[in-house]
């Protein structure tokens, strides 16, 4: 299989799709011209026309409104939001119109949308740039929210979310796009799937995104100490793959949830809980999490690391259940 | 800016046209009064936006709208829902939340949906539809459909970003949207004057290089010949329009509005030049309409609002079992 990073693997999906369907369109700021504020789309503007990649004005509430509507008039839309501290200001077109339409039109509409941000922190942008929000959205049910760690998974996850009929928001995490890794083979993936990333006994490491890097990092440190981690990849967060969860923690019985999100109302509290639901009696230990420290991100390296969770905080966290 | 031309219709109107403008602000009238009652009587819940005073507008647009065109209104649409023709009885069994309503009871009022004919709900955020609207119309346009997408909002929405947005975008991509205020003169309390440093709202869309124009939205030939001009000039593929409609409610905001914000003198002023009294009064004075018309026609509307009620009492409610349907397509589509 050829090797590709993280960001071509993105643009190969947009390209695939649009290729084969011409209902598929990108549009977001920057996307055409610039060849997008992360290069994802470099060159498709080229290749494809101002037609279907179009750069729009800064306006990520009617932008991405536009194309919840253009989803429901039979278009494909890919809506690119430069990162995931913009799409707070198209929040309310996500919850109330996109998550919302089929509801409460009785089933009559769907809205095939694809929304791409990137997402997360490690790049010295500070407090406006470095969000993870993943979780707020995978709290609303109607929209499903995809979290791509790999390189396969960023091309087969995308091209899963423009097959999917509903709202699907696709988080790329800023610092992967560089990652250099092997192609997705031609089966169509599922949203809703999680993966181990890395087999073990003793201990389930979950984590999404950029995490999962981490997570790995972690368990090939405590498999010098004798510990044998399993680290599960979620993948998608909603929806969410509880039966993996599950089954993966009924094997290890000791769980870490790994988290960008800030500690309080994280995406690995939700985890928790599902564990603590399902599996308490696998349990041998309580289930742990690692988040991101409740400070609004700080620009100096040194405080940004000790921010975000890192491969040591993981791998102590897994430890201490022994 | 206005395209003049001789308004198409006003001279040669027949008396049937006349007669069925009439019937269909008359229906709303008389179905929003009716469900006035029922929400006074429990059977409808929630919030409850009446139009009553502004029929003009819903049934005067409609008339110049074609059936391929799409409509995106407010939480305040049952009139453009009963206007765009979905069935009176749909409309209100929505109301009373009921599975044999336009949007299987999931809506209610604010939120009435109809895909058969275009009818694109029903958004009860103020300006949410707008940008909705505009992706409508650039499906169509990149689809190659000469269709034309008509946006209601009040004037309140105006204030709003994503007003500004969307007209930029239209216009910058000359998408075939008819943006249609309804300039009512209050957002709930607040009166124009204290929501747009520039009340003359049509001016506002000269920013964004979109022709406009303030029409009178008491006068439902005003509205038809207007909208029918506007939204040629968009099929024809000149971009986007932008008509103010200025006209006044008579009730609350929603039910249960106290009122505190404007005198009973100021209504009762509007009320006499309300759309329904002016429109009889002229189809009176050019012989047009007669007593006996009317009251065939009042009879035909107040059989049909209690047609809806029947509809209403005797719809089924979803079962609780399906609480959880219609979140996501299913996967058989
Ligand atoms: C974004 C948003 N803010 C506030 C509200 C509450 N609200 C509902 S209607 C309304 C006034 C809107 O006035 P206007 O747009 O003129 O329409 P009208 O009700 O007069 O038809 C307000 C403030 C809302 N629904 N959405």
């Amino acid at each position: 299989m050829a090797k590709l990073t993280y960001r071509e693997a993105v643009r190969a999906a947009m390209r695939e799709a649009m290729a084969a369907d011409p209902r598929v369109f990108l549009m977001g700021e920057d996307v055409g011209r610039h060849g997008g504020a992360f290069a994802v789309s470099m060159g498709l503007l080229e290749e494809f026309g101002p037609e279907r990649i179009r750069d729009t004005p800064l306006m990520e509430s009617t932008f991405v409104g536009a194309g919840i509507g253009a989803a429901v008039g039979g278009m494909r839309p890919i809506v690119e939001v430069m990162t995931i501290n913009f799409s707070l200001l198209a929040l309310d077109q996500i919850v109330n119109t996109a998550a919302a339409l089929r509801h409460m039109s009785g089933g009559q509409f769907s809205v095939p949308l694809v929304v791409r941000m990137a997402s997360g922190g490690g790049r010295g942008l500070a407090a406006q740039h470095s969000h993870s929000l993943e979780g707020w959205f995978a709290h609303v049910p109607g929209i499903k929210v995809a979290t791509p760690a790999t390189v396969a998974d960023a091309k087969g996850l995308l091209l899963a979310a423009l097959a999917d009929p509903d709202p699907v928001l696709v988080f790329e995490h800023a610092t992967l796009y560089p990652l250099e890794g092997e192609d997705a083979d031609d089966t169509p993936m599922a949203l809703g799937r999680a993966a181990v990333r890395r087999a073990g006994e003793d201990v389930t490491l979950v984590a999404y995104g950029a995490s999962v890097h981490k997570a790995l990092a972690a368990a090939a440190a405590l498999a010098a100490e004798e510990i044998s981690a399993e680290v599960l990849d979620l993948r998608t967060l909603r929806p969410l793959d509880v039966e993996a969860i599950v089954s993966s923690v009924a094997r290890t019985h000791r769980a870490v949830v790994v988290d960008e999100m800030w500690r309080t109302g994280s995406f690995a509290g939700e985890v928790a809980a599902t564990i603590m639901e399902q599996a308490f009696d696998e349990l041998d230990a309580p289930v742990a999490r690692v988040a991101s420290a409740e400070v609004p991100m700080p620009y100096a390296k040194p405080l940004e690391d000790a921010a975000l969770p890192s491969a040591e905080q993981i791998a102590a966290a897994a430890r201490a259940l022994f | 800016m206005s395209l003049e031309r001789p308004p198409p219709h006003r001279a040669a109107l027949e008396r049937e046209h006349a007669h069925e403008l009439l019937r269909q602000m008359l229906l709303i009238r008389r179905f929003e009064e009716r469900t006035e009652e029922l929400y006074a009587a429990g059977k409808i819940r929630g919030f409850l936006h009446l139009y009553i005073g502004e029929e003009a507008i819903a049934v005067g647009a409609m008339q110049s709208l074609a059936e391929e065109d799409a409509i995106v209104a407010t939480y305040r649409e049952h009139g453009h829902a009963l206007a765009r023709g979905v069935p009176a009885g749909a409309v209100m069994a929505e109301m009373y939340g009921k599975a044999n309503g336009c949007s299987r009871g999931r809506g209610g009022s604010m939120h009435m949906f109809d895909g058969s004919r275009r009818f694109y709900g029903g958004h009860a955020i103020v300006a949410g539809g707008i940008p909705f609207a505009v992706g409508l119309a650039l499906a169509d346009k990149m689809q190659g459909r000469r269709h034309v997408t008509a946006c209601f909002f009040g004037e309140g929405a105006m204030a709003e970003g994503e007003f500004h947005e969307s007209m930029n975008l239209a216009a910058l991509w000359r998408l075939p949207v008819l943006f249609l205020c309804e300039n009512n003169l209050y957002a709930i309390s607040t009166p124009l004057a204290a929501q747009e440093s520039e009340p003359e709202l049509h001016l506002k869309a000269h920013a964004y290089r979109v022709p406009s124009e303030a029409v009178d939205g008491m006068d439902v030939y005003a509205v038809e010949t207007a909208v029918a001009r506007a939204a040629a000039a968009v099929r024809r593929g000149d971009g986007p329009y932008f008509l103010e409609l200025r006209t006044y409610r008579f009730r609350g905001h929603s039910m249960g509005d106290p009122q505190r914000y404007r005198a009973k003198e100021e209504i009762a002023e509007w009320e006499k030049r309300g759309p329904i009294v002016q429109f009889v009064d002229r189809l009176r004075r050019d012989g047009l309409l007669d007593d006996a018309t009317l009251a065939a026609i009042e009879r035909d509307v107040a059989d049909e609002v209690a047609w809806s009620v029947e509809e209403a009492e005797g719809g089924p409610w979803e079962p609780v079992e399906d609480l959880e349907k219609d979140v996501y397509t299913p996967a058989d589509g």
